[in-house]
């Protein structure tokens, strides 16, 4: 049995992984220069090569392009080409089998640790971490020193210091593999561990393994060269490219060729190598592919089809005009948003509602340009504040009304603030951002503003960072950060969900109060229509990136146009209703789950 | 602070008497009678006996360990037959000058490598970042020992801008400036070895760091792209970096050995190697062991300054 998700994908997806890898063409110039390395070093006996140890005096240090010698011959008049040869292969046997004796010894280390856990995990990894504690090559240099300079001693110190890599990657992977559903079931089928670890983790771990081997390669190649060059590995005659390098170095100044052209080899077998390593590692890791780890830009990319007028007389303070925003996937642009219309006036409060993906937070994040971008764009549509296209705008302009004129409250504040920076400098940095006051005097009006939103001991909290504060103190920072520039708008995105109940209650209070005494408009996203029915003056629906209904909220409680609207409604429940609130709302999304 | 700063002092301890027995084992690896290899040429059965005795070599490892630990706690890692004077003496002297090599590469590199890799993630997918992407390539697979020689070819050699080899001039010099001339070169060749890393692992943080919340909240504020970049992203970021630095401080140390044999830079790397050939093998023993302790406390160093950034680590 093995488990599907580490399995080899099959054949079809595996072509197309060794496509991507392909089209890759630094990975695929690595895989050619290498192949072709590789290919000329095991040939080395069929071609027609003078012998690499035949010393010639008369014809020492001949430089390249000389007769019979293509590239020359070194300070025993030995041909170069010869020796190069031959020294790659070496060179590369040595480089594969320390890389190889490193994953042997390595990976049992892991998969022991890793499996038995308790004592022996412990004694095995510390040990581990003891020889992960040295500079990396005085460790070898030491081994060497014990068992005297020569090649097969370099390999062993080599994999000696390379065992750790292994054995913790292979642990980490074996520790989440061992307490899987099928490894339990071979244990209770009476499997012993020993067979357990070989026939049932061992092949879900080998992926892993050769992942490790294929980015250590070179390193150890690298490492093995670096010790003949120091005279510690490769003994004369036998000469692996470290070691022609090492003793061509004392002509470096009458013969340079000498030394260059095993250095040269070294670097392209090495860079070969490399390039095929990262090649393998982009197509194999997920997040690489699907563009997550993309820089965001400051602003949502904007592509609109349409070209709206740029300003609109007697609007209230937003109104959002057939906004539709979508997802770049590469050949074409997903649709998060569509058409999106809706208008809020000077101490109004609107509500966003729906259900998690029906593109409320898009909504929310487009008005000022925030939906990350790549793979964000604005398609089409408008957003007027104070009847003004802020998607017309040039970049520093939108920027300069972020946080001026449109503040955000978001969801979770334990990551939608900085973990690194006390609070009060974090609000003091909203009110820097727009106001030509001294730091001092932003100072004062972070405390302000704590004080303004309930902090207790606003004076104190002042230094305190985000992880020191309950939920509900954290939001409160989050909506004093919002207020720092009296903007006009606030956007309140899922504001307490991330919250207790009672805190909950406390917050939304809060908004309330604010919206009345500074007449701010208040758009309001969430998912609650309890929410909706206690704050908002109006409200709009949105479902599958669309909004289907809105108008004032008592109006839509009571007499629901929508279906969705009416089945959103059901879902609040009513205290005491027990499991009755279920039962209700069950039927009401049957058609939703076929 | 102080009480972090005590904590993980202590936690040192095990690990750097870890490193010495692991040290006192890889002695053991020693084909044939230890005496005999330590002395070598001097070899008579009346020495090995004198040997045998003096190092305890006939007592039981456990003890031999301990015996061997008291020893270096007074200060005492023994005599170089060769050199003919303590270890610690010689290994001290020495290590000032790999010190000066490999702070300076590490402080290059990681200068360099920090500003590379944040320009490589702002430009993501540009001219920059290839251009710096490119070079990290190199970085990573190019010889240390090769890059060295290639730099004195064309810097001492062709263009004689700058000395080959030793850490002061033979006659006169030996001031401030001096110094510098003569570490531009060993340095330099280190450093840009090891600034791929810093870059690849600097771009990769920022990177992640500009996908998460807060700086969509940096951004919702209305600070301007710099101060996001350059403040929040970067201060995030760097805390996964510092790791990365006290990393990097073992690869300067170790690669030391190649740069000072190829400049004759006359440190620690340099005495190892000519150590191991002369089988000196109390000298490597002393010289691995102080190095891979000052190895242990940069990166106690870098830990107390990651939760200097990082005020949740400190709990």
């Amino acid at each position: 049995m093995t488990d599907m998700s580490l399995t080899p994908p099959p054949s079809r997806k595996r072509r197309s992984n060794w496509q991507l890898l392909m089209a890759n063409r630094l990975a695929a110039a690595g895989l050619f220069i290498f192949g072709l390395i590789v290919l000329i070093a095991v040939l080395a006996p069929l071609l027609p090569l003078p012998d690499p140890n035949i010393t010639d005096q008369p014809n020492r240090l001949l430089p390249p392009l000389s007769e019979r010698h293509l590239l020359g011959t070194d300070h025993l008049g030995r041909d170069i080409v010869s020796r190069l040869i031959w020294g790659t292969q070496i060179s590369l046997i040595v480089g594969v089998s320390a890389t190889a004796l490193a994953a042997l010894f390595g990976s049992l280390i892991g998969l022991v640790a890793g499996y038995a856990r308790g004592a022996t995990d412990s004694i095995l990894m510390r040990f581990v971490d003891m020889l992960m504690a040295f500079p990396y090559i005085l460790l070898a240099i030491a081994i060497v020193a014990a068992l005297g300079p020569g090649l097969l001693n370099a390999l062993y110190a080599i994999s000696i210091v390379n065992i750790p890599f292994f054995a913790r990657n292979i642990r980490g992977v074996t520790v989440s593999i061992r307490n899987r559903e099928f490894v339990d079931a071979a244990r209770l089928s009476g499997k012993s561990h020993a067979a357990i670890l070989f026939t049932e983790v061992l092949p879900n771990v080998l992926p892993v393994i050769v992942i490790t081997m294929s980015t250590t390669v070179g390193w150890m190649i690298l490492e093995t060269a670096g010790l003949s060059f120091l005279g510690l590995g490769a003994q004369p005659p036998t000469a692996d490219l470290g070691s022609m390098l090492g003793q061509a170095r004392a002509q470096l100044f009458t013969a340079p060729h000498a030394s260059i052209i095993p250095g040269v080899m070294i670097f392209v077998l090495v860079m070969s190598i490399n390039l095929l390593g990262d090649g393998i590692r982009d197509v194999l890791d997920p997040r690489l592919r699907s563009g997550a780890l993309d820089r965001p830009m400051p602003v949502t990319r904007i592509d609109r089809r349409t070209t709206p007028p740029a300003k609109l007389t007697d609007a209230p303070a937003l109104v959002v005009d057939g906004l539709s925003t979508g997802f770049d996937t590469g050949d074409s642009i997903t649709p998060a948003v569509r058409d999106i219309s809706f208008r809020l006036g000077k101490g109004e409060c609107l509500g966003l509602i729906g259900e998690s993906g029906s593109g409320k937070s898009v909504t929310a994040l487009s008005l000022m340009g925030l939906v990350a971008s790549p793979p964000g764009v604005i398609t089409d549509g408008a957003v007027y504040i104070g009847g003004e296209d802020v998607l017309s705008l040039r970049e520093q302009q939108l920027i300069g009304l972020r946080g001026a004129r449109v503040a955000y409250v978001f969801q979770d504040p334990l990551t939608t603030l900085h973990p690194l920076f006390p609070v009060a400098e974090q609000i003091a940095e909203a009110v820097l951002a727009h106001n030509r006051v001294g730091k001092r005097a932003a100072m004062a009006r972070a405390i302000a503003l704590m004080n303004t939103v309930g902090i207790r001991d606003a004076e104190s909290r002042a230094k305190a960072y985000p992880h020191e504060l309950s939920g509900g103190q954290r939001q409160r920072i989050g909506i004093a950060m919002a207020l720092a520039n009296d903007p006009d708008i606030i956007i309140a995105d899922e504001p307490t969900t991330a919250l207790d109940v009672t805190v909950q209650a406390r917050i939304l209070e809060l908004l309330q109060d604010l919206r009345r005494e500074r007449g701010l408009a208040l758009l309001l996203i969430t998912h609650d229509f309890g929410v909706v029915a206690q704050v908002c003056d109006r409200v709009a629906v949105m479902k599958n990136g669309e909004i289907v209904e809105q108008g004032d909220t008592g109006t839509v409680l009571r007499a629901p146009q929508h279906d969705y609207t009416k089945r959103l409604i059901a879902c609040v429940p009513e205290l005491g209703e027990g499991h009755g609130f279920l039962d209700r709302v069950r039927p009401l999304f049957e058609e939703a789950r076929t | 602070m102080t009480a972090y700063i005590g904590k993980r002092l202590l936690a040192a301890i095990p690990v750097i008497l870890g490193l010495s027995i692991i040290v006192f084992l890889v002695m053991k690896l020693i084909p044939g009678d230890p005496a005999q290899a330590l002395l070598g040429s001097y070899a008579t059965p009346d020495n090995v006996e004198r040997i045998n005795r003096a190092l305890g070599l006939d007592r039981s490892w456990p003890e031999q360990y301990v015996i061997w630990i008291g020893n270096l706690l007074h200060g005492d890692f023994g005599r170089s037959y060769i050199l003919n004077r303590p270890v610690l003496d010689e290994v001290l002297e020495r290590f000032g000058a790999t010190l000066i090599l490999a702070g300076a590469s590490l402080l290059i590199c990681s200068v360099l490598g920090i500003l590379a890799g944040i320009a490589s993630a702002v430009r993501q997918f540009g001219w920059t970042d290839r251009i710096v992407t490119f070079f990290v390539l190199i970085g990573i697979s190019m010889p240390a020992f090769f890059l060295g020689l290639v730099f004195i070819l064309f810097f001492a050699v062709q263009w004689r801008l700058l000395p080959a080899s030793g850490m002061y001039a033979v006659y006169g010099g030996g001031d401030l400036l001096d110094l510098l001339r003569h570490l531009i070169l060993p340095a330099g060749t280190l450093a840009i070895v090891a600034t791929g890393v810093v870059a690849r692992l600097t771009r990769a943080a920022m990177l992640e760091v500009l996908r998460q919340d807060f700086i969509r909240t940096a951004r919702a504020k209305g600070l301007s792209e710099n101060v996001v970049i350059y403040r929040h992203a970067f201060r995030a970021a760097l805390v996964s970096v510092i790791p990365v630095l006290g990393i990097q401080a073992g690869f300067v140390l170790g690669g030391a050995v190649y740069i000072e044999t190829v400049f004759q830079w006359p440190g620690l790397g340099q005495m190892l190697v000519k150590a191991v050939s002369t089988r000196d093998l109390l000298l490597v023993q002393g010289g691995v062991l102080v190095a891979a302790t000052v190895y242990v406390l940069v990166n106690l160093l870098a830990d107390v300054a990651q939760a200097m950034l990082d005020p949740r680590l400190k709990a």
